[in-house]
């Protein structure tokens, strides 16, 4: 009996650990593959048939993209964007969470209703009156109309977020402050956005990360060379005839760049701030 | 220091009237106690008082100022909240020294004040630790201190000692109490807790409903409650109440269901009319005369004993103040002193003398 529950013991931390390899290699080998064909020459990516590490390697892709392409520029352009984008989402979505966490007035729960209406619509249902209205403001084919078209798209989440951080810290802090000699919004600045940070920190990351990995819009809206962001300028290197995977490729492997020191500098505050809004202490 | 005036104070949340028509006078350094069952608007008078809730009708005054319209920070007062509400992201002598730091007082002023306060409830060796680093008493001790350093007119607790375990909160009830003694600020302090009350308070002020029932000192509330309400609020065990209806005649006095009678001191009662008895367990005695019943439980706790008694109509607690011999199923005989019954009307609840 003892060695059949030993067996079986074995068996089933095996398999967790055989189901865990499986998602991890299926979660990473797409990147793995990135970053393999974008050091492949362009001379071996077919006639080595599939390999899982080219014979020889090269970073010419990556010089090219640097040197030869537009790829500087259209990643400068969604660094712009995603980082304004995140930048106002987080502010806004900072106030309206506090609003809607601490304040009662007339009209909250159509508040709620309506951010969460927006959330409801398919997107390609709106983008024809979008673009009718972004036009007739002047804000198609610039990085503004793209900004705020993200920051549009990205509030009402943004703002259930931050409530939910704001709802995990407990009124009496405030309160205690406010009779230790704070005004509502002295306290909201000394103890409440401390002790936000962390979900800040998330709303910061998540913000951006919708917005340095949106396609449609801009595809939709800009047209000039020197105003496309990275997600858009992937695409020229698909010709008509033939697709110029190594220079994607390389060209994609910068894009993860900003996106994994982004996380990196967000980690501390993503573990906690992840989870702080989820349970209250 | 200063005294705490409430005149006519009122509070509406929609259509529910939390707070009516509430009159009551807080002398300087006085130590009051407001308590009362959950919802009955205690806490949202001490927040009234704090300024955290607007009033909807009525003047509060601190001193002579009326601070109706006054910012909690303008009214010079520290509170102690239930939850503590330390801030996390602030180490035990900035949680202390915040209030005054807000108010810009000198730095030496700052440190000494703290020092001091550390010294009083024993947080000295505690000064650089994080709230969460504490247990549940020294937490509450920060708490304390932080309102203390700020030498406020008033204090106000918010059920402070009810996340406490039962030893440590008799102990911080006492130390409380030692402190309020030698500092002599005035206190309003909200609990539920009517042993709290009793032990704390210079004097009690009992609600129910958004309605003041009874202002008085302990012992008075104890002895002479107002009306049915602060009798059965007051006291543990609490009072037995009976119904019954006065007779005169060769023997006068309160005629129960089972036909038995009470006699009772009070001269304001007059025949016929319908009254309800309050008897305190210990004043009961369970001698050969008087209201008849059953021995259903005998609970020893040492110094008294506690016997519930079936009668015809209700169940009454006796604290017997000497060893009993009697158990489960005895017949018993239960008899009280004319003084020590409380009478009140049946249908307006209030102390008839």
């Amino acid at each position: 009996m003892v060695g059949q529950s030993r067996l079986q013991r074995i068996l089933s931390s095996t398999g967790l650990y055989v189901a865990v390899f499986l998602y991890v290699a299926f979660a990473v080998f797409p990147i793995y593959w990135t970053v393999k064909i974008s050091v492949t020459p362009e001379n071996l990516l077919y006639s080595e048939g599939i390999k899982l590490w080219p014979t020889r390697m090269t970073l010419q892709n990556y010089v090219t993209v640097l040197k030869a392409s537009d790829f500087p520029r259209y990643f400068l352009n969604s660094l712009i964007v995603s980082i304004a984008t995140a930048l106002i989402v987080t502010a806004v979505a900072s106030l309206a969470g506090y609003a809607l966490s601490r304040f009662h007035f007339r009209g909250k729960n159509w508040v709620s209703l309506v951010l969460l209406l927006t959330q409801t619509f398919p997107l390609v249902m709106v983008i024809p009156p979008i673009f009718r209205i972004m036009a007739t403001m002047g804000l198609t084919d610039n990085l503004y109309g793209l900004i705020v078209i993200y920051t549009a798209f990205n509030i009402a989440f943004a703002t259930f977020l931050m409530q939910s951080f704001f709802d995990g810290i407990p009124k009496e802090l405030e309160e205690a402050a406010m009779i230790d000699g704070c005004t509502r919004a002295a306290a909201l600045r000394r103890i409440v956005l401390p002790l936000t940070l962390p979900g800040m920190g998330a709303t910061v990351a998540f913000v951006f990360t919708a917005a340095w990995s949106e396609l449609l819009f801009a595809l939709m809206l800009i047209n000039s060379e020197d105003q496309k962001t990275f997600s858009v300028g992937l695409l020229t290197f698909i010709g008509k005839f033939a697709v110029d995977w190594g220079q994607m490729m390389a060209a994609s492997v910068m894009a993860l760049i900003p996106v994994c020191l982004f996380f990196a500098f967000l980690q501390r505050y993503l573990v906690t701030g992840l989870t702080a809004g989820a349970v209250k202490g | 220091m200063a005294s705490v005036t409430l005149q006519n104070v009122s509070k509406v949340f929609g259509p529910v009237k939390v707070l009516s028509g509430i009159n009551l006078t807080i002398e300087d350094g006085e130590f009051v106690v407001l308590v009362g069952p959950s919802g009955c608007g205690k806490s949202t008078l001490l927040r009234s008082i704090a300024g955290l809730e607007e009033v909807s009708g009525g003047e509060i005054r601190i001193g002579d100022r009326l601070v109706n319209d006054i910012a909690p920070r303008d009214r010079d007062i520290a509170m102690v909240f239930q939850s503590y509400a330390l801030y996390p992201h602030m180490d035990v002598e900035k949680n202390m020294s915040f209030g005054l730091m807000l108010r810009k007082e000198p730095a030496d002023k700052i440190s000494k004040r703290v020092n001091q306060a550390s010294g009083t409830l024993g947080l000295g060796a505690l000064l650089a630790r994080l709230p969460k680093q504490l247990s549940g008493g020294q937490r509450q001790r920060v708490a304390m201190g932080r309102a203390i350093v700020r030498d406020p007119k008033v204090f106000l607790f918010d059920e402070p000692l009810s996340n406490l375990d039962a030893k440590l909160r008799a102990q911080m009830r006492t130390e409380i109490k030692a402190l309020h003694q030698s500092l002599k600020t005035t206190s309003v302090y909200v609990t539920h807790d009517q042993i709290e009350a009793m032990t704390m308070a210079n004097r009690i002020v009992v609600m129910n409903e958004g309605i003041v029932r009874q202002v008085g000192a302990p012992l008075e509330l104890y002895d002479r409650p107002a009306n049915v309400f602060v009798a059965g609020f007051i006291g543990s065990p609490t009072m037995n109440f009976v119904d019954g209806v006065v007779v005169s005649g060769k023997k006068s006095g309160v005629r129960l269901k089972d036909g038995s009678m009470v006699e009772v001191n009070a001269r304001g009662v007059r025949e016929g009319q319908a009254i309800t008895l309050g008897m305190r367990p210990e004043h009961l005695l369970m001698s050969g005369t008087g209201i008849s019943g059953e021995v259903l439980v005998v609970e020893p706790l040492g110094m008294t004993t506690q016997v519930s008694v079936k009668t015809a109509d209700s169940l009454l607690t006796v604290m017997a103040m000497e060893r009993t011999s009697v158990s489960p199923s005895d017949k018993v005989q239960l008899s009280i002193a004319p003084p020590n019954v409380h009478v009140f009307d049946k249908s307006t609840g209030n102390r008839v003398d």
